[in-house]
């Protein structure tokens, strides 16, 4: 095959405006393939990182907006395997407005054990130190620290809407930790202490550290299990699945993704079989002088072959560079969390998933007209006027 | 004089798979393009029907949600004797106390379950609300049982009269299915208001009052007047604009729609420019007779664009009819507002088809422009030369 390489790429300049054409149209769509399969991949097949590994979310059965009783906590700390425990308390409320720019997660949480459960957050060891000592110190996340401009040592106030309280906060300390961005963890005792005596005793969800990856399953069916006879039933599961479960809310965004991949990749084949199917049928004169001049049938059915696959790979490889254009800027943006994604990138699996759908497109939509151009009889080839 | 269209009509059927392909290409792009609409305006139309602008929603100040509302009875008792509010047949108020919370329901495609909204309210508040029901009958006062929204018995297996849920503090009963007609009530699980404010330990602390004014003008008035009263502390939105604000669920899936139609549409005109090139370039022959027989360049232009603006539209023919199936199918979106889900009804009317028909034909004529104006320009004796 690649004697005719050279051959095979002279053809594709021969009708440059429509080599231009198919290119682009090609680059076009497997740029929105390219982007496609990197959402579907960040939200579906991404890798759990250590720390993810290693952590639980023990909620109330019926729903994330119902409580669990506070004495829960202890009757979990209690289950084999499991290394520490916190509230984890969604608070919810409003910082200045209610405008898009404004929001970012809020959690109360139990200082020294959520620093603990945050295996891989970091922080200096001093801003540590003044979150657990201060009952109203709370920590921020880089990212939104980096957006709202927030400083070490800025106090900020939270207006309650799920609890009818305002807490004034000092910010203690700015975190870097890859599972949680655009979130804010305050001291869950302060809240407590506001509240009316009759909801102090319950709390949101509970966060666990299990001791090895592999117990995590272990651990989730043990938890579940204690409370299997008790009111409130409790559903535990991994940091991912929780995670994933916020996913499926806006839909069946699996099957809306991959339909459309689906179509996209249908109307690559169209566009460039048709492409093929043309710069074919122009030249079956040319096919029939290639075989008198002894060319097999073989070696026709290569060249016309090679010259789809030369633009489709050109087409794919444009397109990519769109698409890590495209993610970038979205990653950038923050478009991302429009649909759930903080960090959308061509990892190496999206790059040759999408190259191998442009060879295989370039591959099937020639073949058909390669096969029909390589056997052509030479005397009606060279009669042929097209 | 203009080249009658029955000269390009021909000339697509002699094509005939070429135009196929590049008609199924763009075809597959507006398709793309009525599908996401489609949803879009089932979900805007289910949220639409739900509020009625002579209803008013009571909640805690500077709430946004039902769920995270509070209005106690105490509250209720001032909010119910407030001018402007419409009587009913008995001459009570037409104003209901209600109390929201989510459920878990698990699905066969979801095991894991998704999220139902449970309302508890009192005999006004299904009267104001003019619902009927498909079959069973309504919950009684003070017993476990539930009415559920005629979505849910076709998506969740546990949903059906006679069948029991659990939460709260024991076994439910589903009395009887309701019709909403097509709102987000048809999502929603109805029961006694007692019964679930006792059964989720919120006796007096209920989550909104919903309130029926007499006509628009008093609904605002009536609107103004709690809002300013001391007493409560409370924020009043006619219903009409609580379910507005719902509607910003489907900003992803809008967003990701139009950023994948674009995409796909510049693709397309590059391949409908593509067909176009190579029609003009193997008719250059007849370009030249049609200029010898008299046509001008004009006519030339305008047979070549109308071509490709053909080409296009059976494309846009074609996606009506690929997505026509999915009208009246209903499908679910959650709903970060409510913590819900809410099922609706695709729609794809008219008004959806012809945008997706003014979509094909935009890209036939970006498409057909440059190709149709390459063959007006050929000079007559190079066209006839051309092979």
């Amino acid at each position: 095959m690649f004697r005719y390489i050279s051959l095979a790429f002279k053809n594709t300049l021969r009708n440059r405006r429509r080599s231009f054409l198919t290119v682009s149209s090609i680059a076009v769509s497997l740029c929105l393939l390219g982007v496609l399969i990197a959402i579907y991949h960040a939200l579906f097949m991404n890798q759990q990182s250590p720390g993810q590994a290693l952590r639980l979310v023990v909620r109330n059965r019926v729903s994330l907006a119902q409580p669990l009783p506070i004495a829960y906590e202890d009757k979990v700390r209690r289950v084999p395997g499991v290394q520490e425990v916190s509230v984890w308390n969604w608070f919810g409320g409003t910082y200045k407005d209610q405008s898009q720019k404004n929001f970012f997660a809020r959690f109360g949480v139990e200082p020294k054990a959520f620093l603990k459960i945050r295996t891989q957050l970091e922080m200096p060891e001093e801003q540590r130190q003044a979150f657990i000592h201060d009952r109203t110190a709370c920590v921020v996340s880089e990212d939104i620290a980096k957006k709202l401009g927030f400083r070490v040592g800025e106090r900020i106030t939270l207006v309650g809407d799920i609890y009818p309280v305002t807490l004034e906060l000092k910010i203690a300390g700015i975190f870097k930790d890859p599972d949680a961005i655009q979130s804010l963890f305050f001291n869950y005792d302060y809240l407590r202490d506001l509240l009316p005596v009759g909801r102090r005793n319950y709390i949101g969800t509970i966060a666990v550290l299990a001791d090895s990856p592999d117990s995590v399953p272990r651990i989730a069916k043990a938890i579940d299990d204690m409370f299997e006879d008790s009111s409130p039933q409790t559903k535990a599961e991994s940091e991912q699945q929780f995670a994933l479960s916020f996913v499926s809310f806006l839909g069946n965004i699996k099957v809306f993704l991959l339909s459309i991949c689906a179509a996209v990749t249908f109307t690559i084949l169209l566009v460039s079989g048709n492409t093929m199917a043309m710069s074919v049928r122009e030249r079956i004169k040319e096919v029939g002088v290639l075989k008198t001049l002894g060319f097999t049938n073989e070696g026709i059915l290569k060249i016309i072959i090679g010259e789809a696959l030369c633009i489709a790979l050109l087409g794919g490889i444009i397109g990519l560079i769109l698409a890590a254009l495209i993610t970038t800027g979205a990653t950038k943006a923050g478009a991302g969390a429009m649909v759930g994604v903080a960090n959308l990138s061509l990892t190496p699996f999206t790059i040759i998933l999408s190259l191998a759908v442009a060879l295989l497109i370039g591959f099937i939509s020639s073949f058909v007209p390669a096969w029909n151009a390589a056997r052509t009889n030479i005397l009606d080839s060279l009669r042929y006027s097209g | 004089m203009a080249i009658p269209l029955s000269y390009n009509l021909r000339n697509l059927v002699v094509r005939k798979t070429t135009t196929v392909m590049t008609a199924a290409g763009i075809a597959l792009t507006v398709a793309v393009l009525l599908a996401v609409l489609g949803l879009v305006s089932g979900l805007q139309s289910a949220f639409a029907a739900t509020g009625d602008p002579l209803r008013v929603l009571v909640m805690r100040k500077g709430g946004n949600a039902e769920l995270t509302s509070l209005v106690t009875q105490q509250q209720f008792q001032i909010i119910k004797n407030f001018p402007g509010i419409a009587k009913g047949q008995d001459g009570q108020p037409l104003a209901s106390l209600e109390v929201v919370t989510i459920v878990n329901m698990p699905s066969a495609d979801r095991p894991d379950g998704t999220n139902i909204t449970l309302r508890g309210l009192l005999p006004t508040g299904i009267q104001m609300r003019k619902l009927r029901l498909v079959s069973g009958r309504w919950f009684r006062p003070g017993q476990r049982e539930i009415v559920v929204g005629k979505h849910l018995p076709e998506i969740y297996a546990a949903a059906h009269v006679g069948k029991q849920l659990k939460f709260g503090k024991g076994e439910w009963t589903i009395v009887g299915v309701m019709d909403g007609g097509s709102t987000a009530t048809d999502s929603e699980i109805y029961a006694d208001g007692n019964q679930v404010s006792s059964d989720f330990n919120r006796p007096d602390t209920w989550s909104s009052a919903l309130l029926q004014a007499t006509d628009e003008v008093t609904a605002d008035a009536l609107k103004k007047s709690l809002e300013n009263d001391r007493r409560l502390n409370v924020t009043v939105m006619s219903e009409r604009a609580y379910y507005d604000l719902q509607t910003i669920s489907s900003r992803p899936i809008k967003f990701l729609g139009f950023f994948i139609c674009i995409i796909m549409a510049i693709g397309s005109c590059f391949a409908s420019m593509n067909t176009m090139y190579a029609a003009v370039a193997r008719r250059a022959t007849e370009i030249g007779t049609l200029r010898i027989l008299g046509f001008t360049r004009g006519s030339i232009l305008l047979s070549f664009f109308l071509e490709s603006l053909m080409l296009s539209l059976i494309g846009g023919i074609l996606a009506c009819l690929i997505v026509l199936p999915m009208n009246g199918v209903t499908s679910r979106m959650g709903n970060f507002i409510t913590f819900s889900e809410v099922s609706f009804n695709v729609h794809i009317g008219l008004d959806i088809m012809a945008i997706g028909l003014l979509f094909a034909l935009l890209m036939g004529a970006i498409g057909g422009l440059l190709p149709a104006r390459q063959a007006a320009k050929k000079e007559i004796l190079t066209a006839l030369r051309e092979v």
